[in-house]
């Protein structure tokens, strides 16, 4: 009997390990599959050249810089939008049936497939608002993408905050604005950040809803400010990989390796910060 | 028996939340430079009872309060009472310890902090934490988290916390229910070092450390306030037969 529940218990934790060990594996000689194509033409001087029609002479300078914009924008427009109404849906709204509609919709949004949203900022943004084919209309459309994200992210940190912290804060006669600005939302914060940067990694790699809204594929500048067009990583990235020609595919390769990079920079800032906001659990 | 004017007075208070009611129609005084011990079975009320005090049950939906409660002659519940400035005068210390998660510093200071608190805050930190009998064992350590202190030490620094905005009455809602005897006695030590500057409502299951440490006890029993007076009395001398079985131990 007990030999036998011993037995099963070594059996699921085998088979958990296996499982995570494949996906590590998978994962593991997909990077590696990239870098042996892409390591060989990556170099600081790929970073400086804008996109050509002969590969030995193509750069992402301006895909680069696009993505930096980009994700800039789409935290400044996002991430405050995103914590208040997490904010207003646990903290000040009354729960009935209309705050109850509006966490279905939230929900709902979180799965949208990203091109639709390309379509709405098509016609929102670069038609109806005539901000044509520029950065604030990519990075509105993104934000959009994003928002409910960090709001059901922020909204959970928020939820896990303990009551008694806020008792204690109104126990001290602090208004409710006091209570949410100095206790709840820091101690939520490492909560927030994580869903931030969680919706900040998947704008990141998004080439589909900018496309839509016309991100050009060939930029031969670096953008000046946010009325001006744009490419990103991805969609760089998606114009090479789909040329004929293998050199090209090589340094869709050295892109890739440069997104990774990207990516891994923010998420380490992001847990930076999460570990200073840690420091008194 | 005592001329002095109450500090806090409730006459015909009654609360219920939703169509259940907590507390039938009481009418207390409860005196300055006190401890007054509220006792009685759980969900007699004594929890509402007290947080009526500081007006904490203004966040519970559906609750409703009828019948006057007076704070200094001031009616509490008057519709231009703002209750932020109840809890500045009445600080409240919970049943569980529950520091902020920041520094040991910082808990005693975001109080006066927010209520533009114009002193030196070191001398306050000092001040409170010495009142509270807990700086010998923290002045080292004021930046650390409040969460490496011990579950005594916590309630303790809550205790300091409170104080550091210098209030006129502390309520205290079952102070030493999730503490060790030992903490336990501190707490109670330490009660009885407060009580000559601050008023103290303390709500207690134990009816030992009612009987230790207060003045003056009221009894609930069922939202009905049963017996009251010197605790002493109460405790040797129960006029209601109730209040006898209860503190002999027959129910309860």
């Amino acid at each position: 009997m007990n030999t036998w529940r011993y037995r099963r218990q070594a059996l699921f934790l085998w088979m958990c390990r296996a499982l995570t060990l494949l996906a590590l594996i998978i994962l593991g000689s997909l990077i590696l599959h990239i870098a042996k194509e892409g390591v060989s033409t990556l170099s600081l001087d790929f970073l400086h050249r804008f996109p050509s029609r002969f590969p030995h002479k193509a750069g992402l300078k301006s895909a680069l810089y696009g993505t930096l914009w980009i994700m800039c924008l789409t935290a400044l427009i996002a991430v405050p939008f995103g914590i208040a109404t997490a904010i207003y849906l646990e903290e000040y709204s009354t729960k009935n049936r209309f705050s109850r509609w509006i966490q279905i919709n939230i929900t709902n949004l979180a799965g949208i497939p990203s091109i639709v949203y390309g379509l709405l900022g098509l016609t929102v943004f670069v038609r109806y608002l005539n901000m044509g084919q520029s950065l604030w209309a990519g990075a509105l459309t993104l934000s959009l993408l994003v928002l409910p994200i960090i709001v059901i992210a922020s909204q959970e940190a928020i939820r896990a905050v303990p009551n008694p912290i806020r008792e204690a804060g109104y126990a001290l006669g602090a208004h409710p604005w006091q209570v949410i600005l100095c206790q709840v939302v820091p101690a939520a914060l490492p909560g927030i950040m994580t869903g931030v940067i969680l919706a900040l990694s998947r704008a990141i790699g998004e080439s589909a809803p900018l496309i839509m809204i016309g991100a050009l594929s060939y930029v031969a500048f670096v953008p000046e400010g946010p009325g001006d067009a744009f490419t990103v990583l991805p969609v760089q990235i998606f114009n090479w990989a789909s040329r004929p020609q293998v050199s090209f595919h090589a340094i869709a390769a050295s892109g890739i390796i440069v997104l990774l990079c990207v990516l891994f920079t923010m998420n380490l800032i992001a847990v930076l910060i999460r570990h200073k906001f840690q420091r008194y659990k | 028996m005592n001329q002095e004017a109450p500090i806090l007075k409730t006459e015909g208070l009654k609360i219920s939340y939703g169509s259940t009611p907590a507390i039938n129609g009481i009418s207390i005084e409860i005196r300055p430079n006190r401890v007054t011990a509220v006792i009685g079975p759980s969900g007699c009320g004594k929890s509402t009872l007290l947080r009526t005090f500081n007006r904490m049950n203004d966040f519970i939906p559906n609750i409703k309060t009828e019948g006057q409660v007076w704070f200094r002659g001031q009616n509490m519940f008057h519709p231009k009472v703002d209750p932020v400035n109840i809890r500045k005068h009445v600080g409240m210390v919970f049943q569980r310890p529950n520091p902020f998660p920041k520094s040991i510093y910082k808990n005693i200071t975001w109080g006066p902090t927010i209520h533009s608190y114009a002193g030196n805050l070191d001398e306050l930190v000092e001040k409170s934490l010495k009142r509270a009998a807990l700086w010998d064992e923290v002045k080292s350590r004021l930046h650390d988290s409040a969460f490496d202190l011990s579950g005594g030490q916590q309630q303790r620094l809550c205790i300091a916390r409170t104080i550091a905005m210098n209030p006129d009455v502390i309520l205290m809602d079952e102070p030493c229910s999730a503490l060790d005897p030992k903490a336990t006695a501190r707490i109670e030590d330490l009660i009885g070092e407060l009580r000559s500057r601050y008023t103290i409502v303390i709500v207690t299951h134990n009816m030992q450390q009612a009987a230790r440490i207060s003045d003056e006890t009221l009894f609930l029993y069922e939202g009905n306030l049963i017996e009251s007076g010197k605790t002493k009395a109460l405790f040797t001398n129960p006029t209601k037969q109730q209040t006898e079985d209860y503190i002999t131990g027959r129910f309860g």
